[in-house]
């Protein structure tokens, strides 16, 4: 019994890989034929997308400082899909998270170290509460999370904006930009010639404490079992709504934080004017990463590094930055599609029940 | 005090509607199919631009019109071919596609125009304003309902389209016989997969007149993200119009006149970001409200029951 479980398992695992390298190819290949398309230098457009990212010192910087939030959202959706909450709140706890640590560096008198700390601690829980709220109306009024989730996101920015530029501007910044953060409230950068900064040491932190939760204590268990089959977890007295709330919690607390870290680790000043572009990637990042918080930031290089790669081309060729969007939607509709190369799964499993017997 | 019963604030509502009540149709559609349509957004967000650039190369505005559909009945194809035939999961099918189409419409753009705000540059072509004869001469009614644009009477006359096509034809009756029960459906010979596809393709029809409205109406250029969540509105408005047409019209004109007291607003020096909110937060709080009394009809029936049932 055992063996043949694991034979199936060998079976799955391999054929996974196989469905996620198809599905990245087959992105990869739209792209290059829309480059052909549209470009007038296609394969220059081409060599900086896929070489670009590693063409300067810098620019391998650039792929590590942008996977450090990229990471941020990709625990944060896995730990509220993985609830089987379709919340979508990440981006909109991002960008309150990097707003309340723009106040909290703008505002309080605090020591190097502590001040940052503070700021991160403030901005997770904001971050948290946000993406509770439509775990709270679902959970009391049973209404969808992912439509008022989406809802809140218009919300969170609009009032985030709000703070910052009505509170907060510096008329003299020469651009739509808070104050200058005081010296103590800044992540510090690592390493010279890159802005690679002190959030990439929190980040790895997170991704063990959420592996250790997922994977280890009972809470995480409980996660686990129901967003595989609530009702059996509610039959095995596990409190659903209980799992629900904390979950969704994490999840927006996660989010929070990165916004903080962004902010406090990237810049000096409070600079977002609208939502990142990479605020809604955490569900891309979350579905190449399996929602397992250890493929998470794997799977955040990997698209960090197409995000560098679409920014250089973007630069340097006819070809705009927006091109990754349509690498990414494919990416993910493949890769959730349960049926895509399902006679090819087939054949692997009558291959290898048929050579061991 | 804001005076909202001038025909002009009343023609403002209607207008902000139109766009909403014409995806809410394309919803109720696919709601009564058993399918979600988070995809909506994606799809009036690419007929808007197509809508634009068609119109605008051709000079012709039935041809743009076509090309508006067109578009969004392509994002409405890819949904249907992912979720029906090679079971992606049909909500994160439709989360990728509004991803997609946010990047997507810009990336054709810049392509197209060399330019990545607004298609200024393209020389699209607008749905007329139609004055409705005699109406138009009734004093306050006229100026409230004459002179929309023809998409907003497509829209109206939609709700009865719709409606017709779900209770009086069989179509109607085999869509909703999947919505309620696909295996019972299938057992008499029904073929899901076939019903709900035509409901998702349709749908994208409907809702590309709402995307095209955004583009070729309302403005007359498209914008980035010029959408702005609207689709989802939609998609609320049908969870609380319980997906029938006439229930959805009204929770549709509902936001509307939230969004259009956003705008009256506006001049009232409150800051723009909290005018911003106005739609979002309604939709929220509309959908708490409804969700809150259609809970309480619920237990009020199990209450009768148990009365019926003590008393028997």
């Amino acid at each position: 019994m055992l063996k043949q479980w694991l034979k199936k398992q060998s079976v799955d695992s391999k054929f996974e890989t196989l469905r996620f390298s198809v599905a990245i190819i087959i992105a990869l290949l739209v792209a290059f034929g829309l480059i052909l398309l549209v470009s007038k230098e296609p394969f220059e457009a081409l060599r900086h997308l896929f070489l670009g990212p590693i063409s300067k010192f810098r620019k391998i910087g650039n792929v590590v400082e942008t996977a450090i939030p990229l990471t941020f959202l990709g625990l944060s959706v896995s730990v509220m899909f993985s609830a089987n909450q379709f919340n979508m709140g990440s981006s909109g706890a991002l960008f309150m998270g990097g707003t309340v640590a723009a106040i909290v560096g703008l505002t309080l008198p605090l020591p190097t170290g502590i001040h940052p700390f503070v700021a991160l601690m403030f901005a997770g829980v904001v971050g948290g509460l946000i993406t509770s709220i439509p775990a709270i109306i679902k959970l009391k009024w049973n209404a969808s999370e992912l439509v008022s989730s989406l809802m809140l996101n218009f919300v969170a920015l609009n009032l985030g904006l709000y703070l910052i530029m009505n509170h907060f501007r510096d008329p003299d910044a020469g651009t739509l930009a808070s104050f200058k953060f005081p010296e103590t409230a800044l992540l510090p950068t690592l390493i010279k010639g890159t802005r690679i900064h002190f959030g990439i040491f929190i980040v790895i932190l997170m991704v063990v404490l959420i592996w250790l939760f997922l994977a280890k204590t009972k809470w995480g268990y409980a996660l686990r079992m129901t967003g595989m089959n609530m009702n059996f977890a509610k039959y095995s007295g596990i409190s659903t709504a209980a799992v629900i709330l904390y979950s969704q919690f994490i999840g927006g607390f996660l989010a929070g934080m990165g916004g903080a870290v962004e902010v406090l680790g990237m810049y000096d000043r409070f600079r977002w004017q609208m939502m990142p572009t990479y605020a809604f990637d955490g569900v891309i990042v979350a579905v190449l990463g399996k929602r397992n918080p250890i493929f998470v930031p794997v799977a955040a290089i990997l698209l960090a590094y197409i995000r560098v790669g679409a920014d250089t081309m973007s630069v340097n060729s006819d070809v705009s930055y927006e091109m990754i969007s349509i690498i990414q939607g494919f990416i993910i509709i493949m890769i959730a599609a349960n049926a895509f190369l399902k006679h090819y799964r087939q054949k692997m499993v009558v291959k290898e029940a048929t050579s061991h017997d | 005090m804001i005076n909202l019963l001038t025909p002009e604030f009343l023609f403002t509502v209607i207008r902000v509607t139109t766009p909403i009540l014409l995806a809410a149709m394309a919803a109720v559609i696919c709601n009564k199919a058993g399918v979600v349509n988070i995809a909506l957004e994606g799809i009036m967000l690419t007929s808007a631009l197509t809508g634009v650039l068609v119109s605008g190369f051709t000079q012709n505005i039935w041809l743009g019109a076509l090309g508006g559909i067109v578009g969004g009945v392509f994002i409405a194809f890819l949904l249907a071919y992912f979720a029906l035939y090679l079971k992606t999961d049909i909500i994160l099918g439709g989360i990728a596609l509004n991803l997609l189409t946010v990047g997507g419409t810009v990336f054709v753009m810049f392509a197209i125009t060399g330019d990545k705000g607004a298609t200024n540059s393209v020389r699209s072509l607008q749905f007329p304003s139609i004055n409705i004869p005699f109406i138009q001469d009734i004093p306050i009614i006229g100026q409230m309902l004459s002179g929309h644009n023809l998409l907003t009477y497509l829209a109206i006359l939609m709700v009865f389209l719709v409606y017709f096509l779900l209770y009086k034809t069989t179509f109607g009756l085999r869509l909703r016989a999947v919505g309620e029960n696909p295996d019972a459906a299938s057992s008499v010979g029904i073929d899901v997969n076939r019903v709900q596809l035509y409901a998702l393709l349709l749908s994208g029809v409907i809702a590309s007149f709402g995307g095209m409205y955004m583009s070729m109406a309302y403005l007359k250029v498209f914008t980035t993200n010029m959408v702005a969540g609207r689709g989802y509105i939609a998609l609320a408005a049908a969870a609380m119009g319980q997906a029938n047409p006439v229930g959805t019209s009204i929770a549709s004109l509902l936001f509307g006149f939230m969004e259009s007291l956003g705008y009256q607003l506006q001049s009232r020096g409150i800051p723009s970001q909290f005018i911003n909110m106005v739609p979002y937060i309604s939709t929220i709080i509309g959908l708490v409200l409804y969700a809150q009394y259609r809970q309480r009809q619920i237990a009020k029936k199990k209450n009768q029951k148990i009365q019926e049932e003590v008393k028997a």
